[in-house]
């Protein structure tokens, strides 16, 4: 297909680079420069979707970041992305697009029934229709509704793209590249300010592109370039396109998204699809500039009825007609630059005014260009299903309550001008008051609560010279109360043409006898019709009448619809406008891909990997990690074709029998100094630590100040006033917090400080009834004897001239100790492991078996300890010390925490001896009492205990402590299993724990 | 995302702190006697108040301290930050 409506010359294309693309299946040439839109109107192609709600055939509306209807389908690269506006897609050789929400196709759409039974699709209709009956919800009503919602697929792949985060500081950000934006950003940049200017478009320069004025002998368009050019010249200024500004957030915190790649064939190597800016700025210059509102007439979505403004730019900017036999219909001066701009390309407009008797000098303009004007006249309805074909009109009456007799014109296009509508979606995110003007009749920005200003349209200031005049003076202002410096740059001379006050006229009336639907919000298909039936339902707040007809909360969030939203509301309440106020403006001002708010934090970079020194080895010894917290733990060593359970029931078993040793590195560890440092641990643990001599180590158990347990773990006595605790893996973060807490804020007077050593220290517990031989060819010149390193013992020792220390404790209820070496030498000391080891049979073991080891001896850990229980629960009511205070204490005594039949740890075995209890299951005592069946307890962890060849598990059970002995039902209705079991002590294995004492 | 004026590193993104809970919140003395009601109070019972509140940070990703933050709940101005040992005026 030729591109019939592309005209010979003029534009900013580069007419020189022919790109094919493909639009529905179809092959169609554009120009580098284009968007997607230009290209397809160029071609003559005005069908490009299907509406939301009517699958009423869909062309386009606008020429940019307002666009309601042009939301395709775009692959790019083997890649699909969703909700695209093919006014903001740039053109690139290969660009293929789909429409969305028609099926099987948008000339011929099935969907489109919808428009006929519109009757029965009013406001509320979901409401109204899903609410009953109940059983219907999910096989019937939420599979209609998913599939009849939205625009577009998303891609279910992941997604190979790289998207970057980006942190920025500046002094002054510009969003907006338009006259206020460069005149504000330029006056600010020359007197010292570090500014960072932001253009949601490819092509810098805003209005200035298609507006004709002079600004000091140059064009609009050339004045842009040549401050743009001298912008980028300057150290202090970053200038951003096709960077949208779409966040107001918190003491001026602004997000930013540049979209590096996305008008590209593909993304170059390195280069990220799109990087997000956060920017902290001290002041922002709000330049979003205005978008144009249409006028409310019957059929107004047909295709081929667009923004006035929106024609004159893909003149302009692409050499684009948008038809050849255009209506402009008007009640501003707007409309007028449009048709002169069709005349000037050898286009004859016809212009409807709503106007009695207007006078300007662009009325005067297109009087002389011979171009017909019809004053007092306005579209009644456009005629044409998939197109525009012709257009009932008619006079109106001075009062615009009454038409006359309708007229029926043929036209190609209907170009709308309702007046401008400032764009202040960001002020109003930052918190501004916005207030109604009257002479505009829109809301722009009132009061400030950040360091926000609003210039030029934005702000509802619509000539040149005095946006020009005062971003100039804005930029010069705010930028010597921050650089204090005083250097003025020269205003230059403004020519533009004078323009005649607008007529506050939006709607047409419909004809006798006619029901004409006449749309207020385009994408979402809201009719004024939707908005009269919501008001006489009830619906007061405009609030809830943007939810209940979904006015306004489409894609474009009513960027073309919100205020003749509001002026309908205000006419049938009989209210003011700024009576009826504006919905909230909300951040994204456009959407954002999730990928960009995601940043690099896609898997295996959503958290940090951490790794102990001996990682490599593991990897070298078929280890299967797991995630533990943000740490990669051996879950256990693989051997041929062992699985999970066979591997770590071996590594278990060989604990029990000879040796094995574990990676404890991801242990949290903390060093404790000072002169008070017995004193905190006294403090934030239950347990006595003043009679801890010097070289030995303690359990100890702390609580939260609601008494529930927070963390568990041994501390060591290094010296007098220096102590090395540890925490579990999951807790060592928190637990730093904690005790950082208590010294700084509760007990500034203790004298200690707490330093995380986790990182400084490799672990390795040494574990079975051969570890004291093995440990004795590591340590030949220390007494490890059972006198020289008695149970929870502590020694500095040399392996071999690598400095260690060795700490007798258990968590598999084995003889056992742990060593610890410097980080760089963890590699050393693990391979002297296992290289000594080797005679006494030693195997590594993982996460698995060491929970297996801990779970038979009944050891509590993370899934007892889990924020719900108190130390009575968990068998640690020992170590509460009755003769002192310590965090927490007074909560214990608390009635729930006294009661007689408390919750407490037991262990639970499987009657039948064979079948594995799943973790989470629920114990019961009557497997077939009706539901619900009253909970007693649940299983916290399960394992297959290898001592005595059958399934165990712990569980929280009340009234634990009488409950030895009864048999129960665990009952997982998940994995649809009823297993009746024994409740048994937590204490399995070795109940005296005299092996660890051995 | 707030901006908070350690006192001891200046200012700093939010995302470097940890929220703390109510600033004005005292811990009853160690050893102390302290009625079911005083302890409900120190553990459980909160205001939760529209407008200016004293409350913990602790500047997590940074210095490690903890600091007292006067926000406003409703608008997130904030008015003052002070060290841990400094009292609120």
């Amino acid at each position: 297909m030729s591109q019939d409506f592309r005209l010979k010359d003029g534009g900013l294309i580069n007419r020189d680079k022919k790109i094919s693309f493909k639009f529905n299946g179809k092959k169609y040439f554009g120009y580098e420069g284009d968007t997607l839109a230009s290209a397809l109107i160029a071609n003559g192609v005005h069908l490009v979707g299907r509406s939301f709600k009517y699958h009423r055939p869909r062309g386009f509306f606008g020429a940019g970041v307002d666009e309601p209807y042009a939301i395709i389908q775009l692959y790019r690269n083997g890649e699909t992305e969703p909700n695209i506006k093919a006014t903001e897609q740039e053109l690139f050789e290969g660009l293929e697009a789909t429409s969305v929400n028609c099926w099987p196709s948008v000339n011929f759409d099935i969907g489109a029934i919808n428009n006929f039974l519109k009757i029965f699709l009013p406001a509320g209709f979901y409401y109204k229709t899903f609410m009953w009956p109940k059983s219907f919800w999910y096989k019937i009503y939420e599979p209609f509704i998913r599939k009849a919602a939205g625009l577009g697929t998303a891609s279910i792949k992941h997604d190979k793209e790289r998207y970057e985060h980006k942190y920025e500081y500046c002094d002054l950000l510009v969003t907006g590249s338009g006259p206020s934006g460069l005149a504000s950003a330029y006056a600010a940049a020359k007197n010292g300010a570090s500014v960072i200017l932001a253009e949601d478009k490819s092509r810098f320069g805003g209005t200035l592109l298609t507006n004709d004025v002079n600004i000091g002998n140059q064009s609009g368009k050339e004045w842009a370039e040549s401050i743009i050019s001298e912008l980028k010249e300057m150290p202090n200024v970053t200038v951003k396109n096709r960077s949208q500004v779409f966040g107001y957030y918190d003491h001026n915190m602004l997000v930013m998204s540049e979209r590096i790649s996305d008008h590209l064939p593909r993304t170059k190597k390195f280069h990220p699809k799109q990087r997000l800016w956060y920017i902290r700025a001290k002041e922002v210059l709000i330049s979003s500039g205005s978008i144009e509102r249409p006028i409310v007439f019957g059929n107004n979505d047909t295709p081929g009825v667009m923004l006035s403004s929106a024609a004159k730019e893909y003149m302009k900017v692409y050499g684009v007609l948008v038809g050849k036999n255009p209506i402009i219909f008007t009640n501003n001066d707007s409309g007028y630059e449009t048709a002169v701009e069709f005349k000037k390309n050898g286009i004859d407009a016809t212009i409807l005014d709503t106007r009695i008797n207007p006078k300007s000098e662009i009325i005067d303009e297109a009087t002389n260009l011979g171009i017909k004007i019809k004053y007092s006249y306005v579209v009644v309805a456009a005629k044409g299903y998939k197109k525009v074909k012709s257009a009932d009109i008619a006079k109106i009456s001075d009062d615009k309550e009454k038409l006359g007799s309708i007229e029926n014109i043929k036209c190609d296009c209907i170009c709308v001008s309702g007046f401008w509508t400032p764009t202040i979606h960001l002020a109003s995110q930052s918190g501004n008051k916005t207030k109604f003007d009257e002479d505009i009749d829109a809301f722009v920005p009132g009061l400030s609560k950040q360091n926000e200003r609003t210039l030029g349209a934005a702000n509802g200031v619509f000539t040149l010279d005095e946006t020009l005049k005062s971003s100039f003076e804005t930029g010069y202002k705010i930028s010597k109360q921050i650089t204090n410096k005083e250097n003025k740059v020269s205003f230059p001379n403004v020519i533009e043409k004078k323009s005649s006050v607008h007529d506050k006229f939006w709607c047409v009336p419909l004809p006798k006898g006619k029901n004409y639907k006449r749309f207020l919000d385009f994408q979402n298909d809201v009719a004024v019709s939707d908005i009269e039936i919501a008001l006489k339902e009830g619906y007061r707040s405009i609030e809830h009448v943007k939810r209940y007809t979904t006015l306004g909360m489409a894609t474009d969030q009513g960027k073309t619809s919100n205020l003749n939203g509001l002026q309908l509301v205000s006419k049938i309440e009989n209210k003011v406008v700024p009576a009826v106020g504006h919905t909230t403006f909300r951040p994204p001002y456009s959407p954002v891909s999730i990928g960009a708010i995601v940043g690099r934090e896609v898997g295996k970079h959503s958290k940090p990997t951490r790794k102990s020194p001996m990682h490599s080895w593991h990897e070298k010894n078929n280890a299967v990690f797991v995630d533990a917290g943000v740490w990669l733990r051996p879950r256990y060593y693989k051997r041929g074709n062992e699985n999970l359970f066979e591997a770590s029931k071996r590594e278990a078993k060989n604990v029990r029998t000879n040796v094995g040793v574990c990676d404890v590195t991801t242990l949290g560890k903390i060093d404790i100094k000072g002169a008070d440092a017995t004193e905190l641990l006294n403090r934030v643990y239950t347990n006595a630590w003043s009679k801890l001599p010097v070289g030995k180590a303690r359990y100890g158990v702390m609580l939260r100040e609601d008494g529930i347990v927070m963390d568990d773990g041994t501390t060591t006595r290094i010296s007098d006033n220096h102590y090395h605790m540890t925490t579990t893996t999951a807790q060592a973060a928190n637990v730093l917090s904690h005790l950082e807490y208590y010294l700084q804020l509760v007990w500034p007077e203790l004298n200690v400080n707490v330093v995380s050593t986790t990182e400084q220290w490799a672990g390795a517990a040494i574990a079975g009834p051969k570890s004291r031989n093995l440990l004795q060819k590591l340590f030949p010149n220390s007494n490890v004897s059972n006198d020289g390193l008695p149970f929870m013992g502590y020694m500095e020792a040399d392996l071999f001239g690598v400095k260690a220390r060795i700490f007798r404790i258990s968590f598999s209820g084995e003889l056992a100790y742990e060593v610890n070496v410097e980080s760089d030498n963890g590699n050393f000391m693990w391979e002297k492991i296992i290289e000594y080891g080797e005679e006494f049979k030693i195997q590594p073991y993982g996460t698995e078996a060491l929970s297996t080891l801990r779970i038979e001896m009944g050891h509590v850990a993370g899934s007892e300890l889990d924020g719900r229980t108190i130390p009575y629960d968990n068998a640690l009511e020992g170590l509460l010390s009755k003769k002192k205070d310590f965090i927490g204490k007074r909560s214990l005594s608390r009635k729930a925490f006294t009661a007689d039949d408390r919750q407490k740890v037991v262990g639970v075995v499987p009657l039948d001896k064979k079948t594995s209890i799943p973790e989470g299951s629920h114990l019961v005592k009557d497997s077939k009492a009706p539901l619900p069946n009253p909970k007693l307890g649940y299983i916290s962890a399960s394992c297959w205990s290898v001592e005595y060849d059958n399934p165990f598990s712990l569980a929280i059970l009340k009234d634990g402590k009488n409950m030895i002995g009864q048999k129960l039902f665990v009952m997982s209705p998940l994995k649809n299993k009823v297993i009746p079991v024994e409740i048994v002590s937590s204490h399995y294995v070795d109940p005296k724990g005299e092996r660890v004492r051995s | 995302m707030l901006h908070i004026k350690c006192p001891h590193c200046g200012m700093r993104s939010q995302n470097e702190f940890s929220y703390g809970g109510d600033a004005s919140v005292k811990r009853p003395q160690l050893g102390s006697e302290v009625s079911d009601q005083d302890w409900d109070n120190f553990v459980y019972n909160r205001k939760s108040l529209r407008g200016k509140h004293w409350e913990l940070w602790q500047h997590l990703s940074g210095c490690r301290q903890w600091i007292k933050v006067e926000r406003d709940t409703a608008t997130h101005e904030i008015f003052k930050t002070l060290k841990a040992s400094e009292e609120i005026s």
